[in-house]
């Protein structure tokens, strides 16, 4: 029951502010969507504390939902820390993100829609953590797609929102294939989708092949592979990863509810929900650990440069998923949660400071019309620095710190432990904490700090945001200092099995999770060293010498280009696929849609006109022509059936 | 068994034939008004109602009497009650008509009865006799008919042609039918089904009577090239009149045609049926082409019955007791549809006249939404856009025959229903988005009433009566011998 509320709650206020949100006016919309999710979080919270700490899974049968042939799909809710841990993120920040935007919105005319949006967002989300099997993981999966794009494209009169939008749904539809051949080839090899089911047949298959376009590729390998394409663009990893930035167009508490604390994390919880599977496809296992590496160097190395203020929180959210696919991908399923747990509150935090920053400076984003600000929105400014200090990862090792420095600082640890080749993937991970906290530094300091760059006229009007948007960044501050502290023994500590239970699966080799407590002292300080220097560095080249980093960048202009520009993806997949596509769309519309198929069709309407024409001319109105018309007729049936010999 | 309960089977012939005569003494011995001659209309009709209850009185089996000349079974009862609610609705719409035109006469429903004593006569023809007398009967009646305006020279013109091609055609009924009976020796059908040989190939001067008799009952039902008459006929002739033709004529036709083929030819079915193949084809296809270029509704409607027996005579090439079940179901869908659209064209009325050109209606949307929806509704259906009845008319004639492996000439049938949706549809477009015509009169409470009756029948077909009709022409369909 408890859990039934905790997941169609926000459908019914989804409901009720999308149908009736026009009924009951704007301000009741947003209290009952957001009473519903405060609610339905607090409710999280016991299941949090029941489920997780009092080891009581459950699986609550809804309904069957899909019996066809072989496939036999209920729709059930499956409760197990793993999921317990969703619930309370994906509760938590959404109804803080609902309270937030109240504030937030508030010039808004279409604030039911907005709330009727964002509780179905979460609807879908809940859908999906909540997965007894994949097809209903795959319909949460589209439908928090399908939220995300009506949010990022909710200023729809906005052309640039709208493109973001469309491109958010096209870059995840290429994930998207992937995940549904997988789910197909999962039906395939072990005739069911239903998670336990799968994952009782799953060693079965180990080392047994299967045909792929004409390669005999091992099946959980191939699989799994499928499946993480899924994950790759949801979560934004390299390669797929070109949508995120762009979804900045949606309004920020979007951003911070889906492009930072939960949806873009589906695609690690998918990882780690399918641990079975994967942990039985070790070349699957270095794929993700290598993606998640890549992902967290590059998208560090954007960050760096960028001037739009949510556009480096936004790389810092690609390049943190990369943190907790390298977990995942090592086999430390524990510790991505953990670092997805923490994310959530501090990434979270960042986002609605950011935005408490735009709606102080009347919707300016870029950062180089800041600077300053730290005295005239000083609750912000110490939000903002709670959650940089989570971010960067502030700790001292073997005592206590930050949320991010007990997460993070695991995966680094965990991906030591792993002995990834060269130890590549650990080394790009401390490179990555480096930049990370010379970005996030970067984003304090020019915003904060320094003399003003802003018009004066947006400098005096500053002001601090209205208490309804504080009290959440103040809520998740807390979380931000204390989520890594308070849970670390639970998550990732010696008794980690006790609390996840049989949620996450660890092969019987795969002992990552005790090895990374054993890791030499100088792995446990490296990220320690790389986000001091990180700060170091931010602070010599915003506050002490500011005219350092265009001459930095005009030394390096080659590198500095290649960074602000992403790494040229978007141009690269432009002239790979954007234009082939259009050429080719252009020759279809044009060749075969208007040559061959209106000419068919125009050709067709002509002959008919001409057959009628013909038709109506042989009605002559003489009697004659008539009475030799059925004698013909006659003569012909007759002669027909003399040749045929009657037949 | 008393000699005269013998005849029961014949008693609603018998009601209708001594009505008319009746009828005819009543006109006769009383004065000539307009009146008179509309209680003798409403008198027909209720001989007819009569006769229709008399034959819903029959027991549902097969008699025969006169040696098997007249076959009183399911199927043909099915038939005649179309035919004489077909013959009932032609009177029920005559009156308006022939008042304005001061053309009101007692014979026309004398006439009326008594073609509908020749119509049953060929839906219940076991006999090539039979057969032949209520075919010439019936045709003797329409010729008539149809020049019952004289002083109108397109209906003498129309009357004249009817004729002269009608006999022309009897001409070849009866000498297919006499090849037919030097052939076999009799000229009963169960003789004739009898006289040829079950698996082999019927003798060359069997094969060519058939093809004579199956070009006379073409030429009944219209049925390409055997159709040309019937524009000009259906074009020239009082609109009353057409609609007579239209519905009672053609079931009486097509009901003959179905139970000569199948009653008299079950072992050449091969052959008979590439000759109704042919005729289906062209008659759909004609039907679609040449009423594309009609502008004058009632021509245009004459095309379209062509097109719809075509679609009969596709569920008559499957050769089986679904596709008779077919013809029955379209048939009775057929006959709503029509009287419906021929209630709409009398109802086009202005100070000057009659109309009848599909641009009259221009705008009609505008100036009387109630009878454009209805012929809209009516239009849509004969298009056979689901859910009208319409629909099923074609599903119920298709169905059989993609069973029976004609695949190919369903597919033929829905391309042609494509086309033929254009002219429905066109005039649906004149009606609702064309600029405004000037009004139509106000139209008699009769034709309100069959407008109402046909387009509510179209409408809630899927729901009633057409479960219910679907079983008895299944259960009629099966009494003819396969």
């Amino acid at each position: 029951m408890i859990y039934t509320a905790i997941v169609f709650l926000p459908l019914l206020g989804a409901l009720v502010a999308g149908l009736f949100g026009r009924l009951i006016g704007d301000r009741p919309s947003e209290l009952v969507t957001t009473a519903f999710l405060l609610i339905a979080a607090v409710l999280s919270w016991v299941v949090f504390v029941d489920v997780a700490l009092g080891h009581n899974t459950a699986r609550v049968p809804l309904m069957r939902w899909v019996t066809s042939g072989e496939l036999d799909t209920a729709w059930a809710l499956k409760i197990d820390t793993l999921t317990a841990v969703m619930l309370v993120v994906v509760t938590t920040v959404s109804s803080l993100v609902h309270l937030y935007s109240i504030g937030y919105m508030h010039e808004d005319d279409s604030r039911p829609r907005f709330f009727a949006y964002l509780s179905l967002f979460t609807f879908a989300m809940l859908m999906l953590v909540t997965s007894d099997n994949l097809l209903q993981m795959f319909f949460g999966w589209e439908g928090v797609g399908l939220a995300s794009y009506l949010l990022i494209g909710f200023w729809y009169k906005k052309p640039s929102a709208n493109a973001a939008a469309i491109k958010a749904f096209v870059v995840n539809r290429v994930g998207d294939f992937g995940f549904a051949l997988g789910i197909f080839g999962l039906f395939y090899v072990f005739k069911t989708i239903n998670l336990d089911a799968l994952f009782a047949a799953a060693p079965s298959a180990v080392g047994k092949t299967m045909n792929f376009v004409g390669y005999d590729i091992d099946i959980l390998t191939l699989l799994c592979l499928l499946l993480f394409m899924g994950a790759m663009g949801k979560s934004a990893q390299f390669l797929l990863h070109t949508w995120l930035p762009d979804a900045m167009e949606g309004p920020t508490p979007v951003s911070a509810l889906i492009h930072a604390a939960t949806m873009v994390t589906a695609g690690v919880f998918m990882v780690a929900r399918l641990s079975p599977l994967f942990e039985l496809a070790p070349t699957a296992l270095q794929f993700v650990t290598f993606i998640g590496a890549i992902t967290a160097f590059f998208a560090a190395t954007v960050g760096l440069v960028q001037n739009d203020i949510k556009r480096v929180i936004a790389y810092s959210t690609c390049s943190q998923l990369g943190y907790m696919f390298v977990a995942c991908g090592v086999g430390a399923y524990g510790v991505a949660i953990f670092h997805l747990f923490t994310h959530a509150f501090f990434k979270a935090l960042l986002f609605l400071g950011a935005g408490s920053v735009i709606h102080a400076m009347h919707h300016e984003q870029d950062m180089r019309n800041m600077g300053g600000l730290a005295p005239k929105i000083r609750f912000t400014w110490i939000m903002m620095l709670i959650g940089t200090l989570a971010l960067t990862g502030v700790g001292i090792p073997h005592l206590v710190g930050f949320a991010g420095f007990h997460s993070k600082d695991g995966i680094i640890e965990a991906a030591f432990a792993a002995h990834t080749a060269h130890n590549y993937a650990f080394w790009l991970l401390v490179i990555a904490a480096f930049m990370t906290s010379f970005y996030s530094w970067r984003l304090i300091f020019l915003t904060f700090h320094g003399p003003t760059r802003a018009d004066h006229h947006a400098f005096d009007h500053a002001h601090e945001s209205p208490p309804v948007m504080l009290v959440p960044l103040a809520v998740l501050a807390v979380g931000a200092v204390l989520a890594g502290a308070v849970f670390t023994e639970f998550f990732i500590g010696h008794h980690y099995k006790e609390f996840w239970g049989p949620a996450l699966f660890e092969a019987p080799d795969n002992h990552v999770m005790h090895a990374m407590h054993e890791v030499p002292e100088w792995v446990r300080w490296a990220p320690f060293v790389a986000m001091l220097s990180g700060l170091g560095l931010a602070y010599l080249f915003y506050i002490v010498s500011p005219t350092l980093p265009a001459r930095t960048a005009a030394a390096f202009r080659p590198l500095y280009l290649f960074f602000l520009n992403k790494w040229y993806f978007d141009e690269l997949y432009d002239f790979l696929f954007v234009r082939p596509a259009s050429a080719i769309g252009r020759a279809l519309w044009k060749g075969v849609d208007g040559a061959v198929i209106d000419g068919t069709i125009d050709g067709t309407a002509n002959t008919v006109g001409w057959a009628t024409t013909k038709v109506v001319k042989l009605q002559t109105g003489y009697v004659f022509h008539y009475a030799f018309a059925m004698l013909i007729g006659i003569a012909l049936v007759i002669t027909y059936f003399m040749m045929k010999g009657g037949i | 068994m008393t000699e005269a309960a013998t005849y029961a089977p014949i008693y609603p012939e018998l009601v209708l034939a001594i009505g008319a005569m009746a009828l005819l003494m009543f006109g006769a011995f009383t004065r000539e008004t307009d009146d008179n001659a509309q209680l003798g209309g409403w008198l027909a009709i209720v001989i007819l109602a009569v006769a229709a209850g008399m034959i819903l009185a029959q027991p549902a089996e097969t008699v025969t009497v006169f040696n098997g000349a007249f076959i009183v079974d399911p199927f043909g009862r099915f038939m005649k009650l179309l035919m004489l609610a077909g013959s009932a609705f032609a009177i029920l719409m005559s009156h308006g008509y022939f008042k304005r035109h001061r053309a009101l006469k007692f014979e026309l429903p004398v006439l009326i009865l008594l073609g509908t004593v020749g119509m049953s006569m060929m839906i219940s023809a076991g006999d090539f006799i039979a057969l032949y007398l209520g075919v010439e009967l019936h045709s003797l009646v329409s010729y008539v008919l149809a020049a019952i305006r004289r002083d109108d020279v397109r209906a003498s013109e129309a009357g004249l042609k009817y004729f002269v091609l009608g006999a022309l055609s009897s001409g070849m009924l009866l000498y297919g039918a006499s090849l037919i009976y030097g052939f076999t020796g009799t000229t009963s059908l169960a003789g004739i089904a009898a006289a040829i040989p079950p698996g082999g190939v019927p003798s060359l001067g069997i094969i060519i009577g058939l093809v004579f008799l199956l070009a006379g009952m073409a030429f009944k039902v219209a049925a390409v090239p055997f159709h040309m008459w019937s524009p000009d006929v259906y074009e020239g002739s009082p609109t009353p009149i057409t609609a007579f033709f239209a519905a009672a004529g053609k079931v009486a036709a097509v009901a003959l045609l179905t139970r000569v083929v199948i009653a008299g030819f079950p072992n050449a079915v091969a052959q008979w049926q590439q000759i109704i193949v042919f005729a289906a084809i062209g008659s759909m296809l004609l039907g679609a082409f040449a009423a594309i270029g009609q502008t004058n509704l009632k021509r245009l409607m004459a095309y379209s019955s062509i097109g719809h027996v075509g679609f009969m005579l596709v569920g008559l090439a499957a050769a089986n007791a679904d596709g008779v079940a077919g013809i029955l179901i379209y048939m009775a869908i057929y006959l709503a549809m029509t009287l419906g659209v021929f209630a709409v064209i009398l109802a086009m009325r202005r100070e000057e006249g009659m109309v009848e050109d599909i641009y009259e209606l221009a705008g009609l949307a505008q100036t009387d939404l109630k009878m454009a929806a209805v012929l809209g509704v009516l239009l849509f259906s004969l298009a056979g856009v689901p859910p009208l009845a319409g629909f099923f008319a074609k599903w119920y004639v298709l169905a059989p025959a993609v069973k029976a492996g004609l695949g190919w000439l369903a597919i033929i049938g829905v391309l042609a229903s494509v086309v033929s949706a254009f002219y429905y549809l066109r005039i649906i477009k004149i009606m609702f988005f064309d600029d405004p015509k000037p009004a139509f009169e106000k139209s008699d409470a009769a034709l309100v009433f069959v407008m109402g009756a046909s387009v509510i029948f179209t409408l809630v077909f899927v729901i009633w009566p057409g479960p219910s009709i679907l079983d008895a022409a299944n259960a009629a369909a099966v009494t003819l011998k396969f």
